[in-house]
């Protein structure tokens, strides 16, 4: 199934990330899938060497979970592929029977644990889309014919709503429309107020937007996103609010309280969630119960 | 080596719109410039546009030295809606950067060649892409400003202005959209289909 017609039924869409291993057991990621996320989401995010971090792939990992009956979101970044691997991986997730695509540029190499590796970014999130809606209309991104009955997909990218430019996010995140981009996930979101704005000029687009949420952890990681990682802000009584009480935060109490929090206030202007849990998976559960989402029928 | 190749005659009349200077640099030996087209060409544009100077000078890549020698043509500079480059891309970038309120065009496409390279200053670079888009980013150079040499605007990874792989690098598609901005040419970032790069003719043409 594409996630789209979940949007185009008008559902609460809800998807978590999964970050495969640096390595090939799985049985742990598909436990915890089946334990938490299950019953509780759509559909589950499957990263692409996430963080410029060698690991197995997306694409073998999406087909594992699909064959555990889980709906899998092949993300793909630029980073590592040319145009061909890029298509020919494209044609091989719907090989596969995966058709539902997250198209990123990606993080850069020196970011990651093969700091010496080729940065490749041939193509980035806004024409591998476009390569994605030549397929599915039977040509290649050359004007090659394909053979036979086209794919299709539902073609996601990801949007900053938070960024500190966020009018150069909005111009990009048009380019991705245009170019055929159906759903965004947004990267986290800790700025209730900063998300509405956005959505407020997002909307024109006309596009389905779930907002992002990334669980803090405590107050050391969100000092390192503060300052790290683009497009990421967590205020300062947010942080307050983790250092209040050391043991509920050390607990993950406090992290969950907050995402249930940023959820109710947010979802009035978001089409779906998006949960970036970074390991913690099994508190997703508590999260939705917590924001008054009801587990999937 | 580079070399520099004009870009089509259409695209460059298209180009040419309002008041003209012309600005041609012969600098650096190791540029192959095409120096009698350039000529043909520019005659064509005095006579159906409204050229009012064409400078051919040096080393317009070093700003200093394009300042000087642009100072007697400064009247004509400053009258002009257009400034028509014909150089490597550096020198585009170059007079892009003093001028930053003028429509600074590129006439030229910059190839590579292998072997010496032209001389660069060293705070804007050419790719030698082949296919020059600095008439579309404020002639500010995604190929080189970007780490990530991209060309259908910013990715998520600035943060506070900077970039990703060098804290000490603007973004490249922020200077880009404030450049266009302060244009008021966004709409350069609005186009159908998205933009690909031609890798096929970057080397060794």
């Amino acid at each position: 199934m594409r996630i789209t017609e979940l949007f185009e039924k008008g559902e609460f869409v809800l998807t978590a990330e999964v970050g495969p291993p640096k390595g090939v057991e799985i049985d742990h990621l598909i436990k915890d899938a089946h334990e938490f996320l299950k019953t509780r989401v759509h559909a589950l995010n499957v990263t692409d060497n996430q963080s410029s971090v060698m690991r197995t792939g997306s694409l073998a990992t999406c087909k594992v979970l699909k064959d555990e009956g889980l709906l899998p979101i092949f993300q793909i970044t630029c980073r590592d592929r040319n145009r061909i691997a890029l298509q020919s991986d494209v044609l091989s997730a719907a090989l596969l029977g995966i058709e539902n695509l997250l198209l990123l540029t990606g993080d850069y190499t020196t970011l990651g644990d093969h700091p010496q590796a080729k940065p490749v970014f041939d193509l980035d999130s806004v024409s591998l889309i476009h390569a994605v809606k030549c397929l599915e209309n039977g040509y290649d991104i050359a004007g090659n014919a394909v053979d036979g009955t086209p794919p299709k997909f539902a073609k996601g990218a990801v949007v900053s709503p938070c960024s500190d430019s966020v009018d150069v996010q909005l111009a990009k995140m048009e380019a991705k429309v245009k170019a055929g981009c159906e759903y965004f996930q947004t990267q986290g979101v800790f700025e209730p107020d900063k998300f509405m704005e956005f959505m407020e000029k997002a909307k024109q687009f006309g596009v389905p937007v779930q907002l992002g949420l990334i669980i803090p952890k405590n107050v050391g990681m969100c000092r390192y996103m503060n300052a790290n990682v683009a497009g990421v802000h967590v205020p300062d009584d947010m942080i307050k609010e983790l250092q209040a009480d050391k043991e509920r935060t050390k607990s993950g109490d406090v992290g969950v309280e907050i995402c249930a929090r940023l959820i109710k206030e947010c979802k009035d202007y978001a089409q779906g969630v998006h949960i970036m849990s970074l390991g913690w998976e099994n508190r997703i559960p508590e999260i939705l119960d917590m924001a008054g989402i009801a587990p999937i029928a | 080596m580079l070399i520099t190749q004009l870009k089509s005659k259409e695209t460059i009349e298209e180009l040419a719109q309002g008041k003209i200077v012309i600005i041609n640099c012969h600098g650096c030996k190791e540029v192959y410039f095409p120096e009698h087209q350039a000529d043909e060409l520019q005659k064509e544009l005095s006579a159906s546009k409204e050229v009012t100077q064409i400078i051919t000078t040096d080393y317009i890549c070093n700003s200093e030295n394009l300042m000087l020698q642009l100072k007697k043509h400064m009247d004509k500079i400053n009258a002009a809606d257009t400034i028509l480059v014909f150089s490597c891309g550096v020198g585009i970038q170059t007079v892009a950067g003093q001028f930053q309120d003028k429509k600074v065009y590129s006439c030229c496409d910059t190839y590579q060649l292998p072997g010496f390279q032209g001389v660069t200053a060293l705070n804007v670079d050419c790719g030698q892409c082949g296919e020059c888009y600095l008439n579309g980013t404020g002639g500010i150079c995604p190929i080189t400003a970007c780490s990530k040499s991209l060309i259908n605007g910013q990715c998520g990874g600035a943060k506070n202005g900077m970039c990703e792989v060098d804290k000490d690098m603007e973004c490249g598609w922020e200077r880009i959209y404030r450049k266009l901005e302060k244009m008021n040419k966004l709409d350069n970032m609005k186009y159908d289909v998205p933009k690909v790069r031609n890798f096929g003719i970057s080397k060794e043409k």
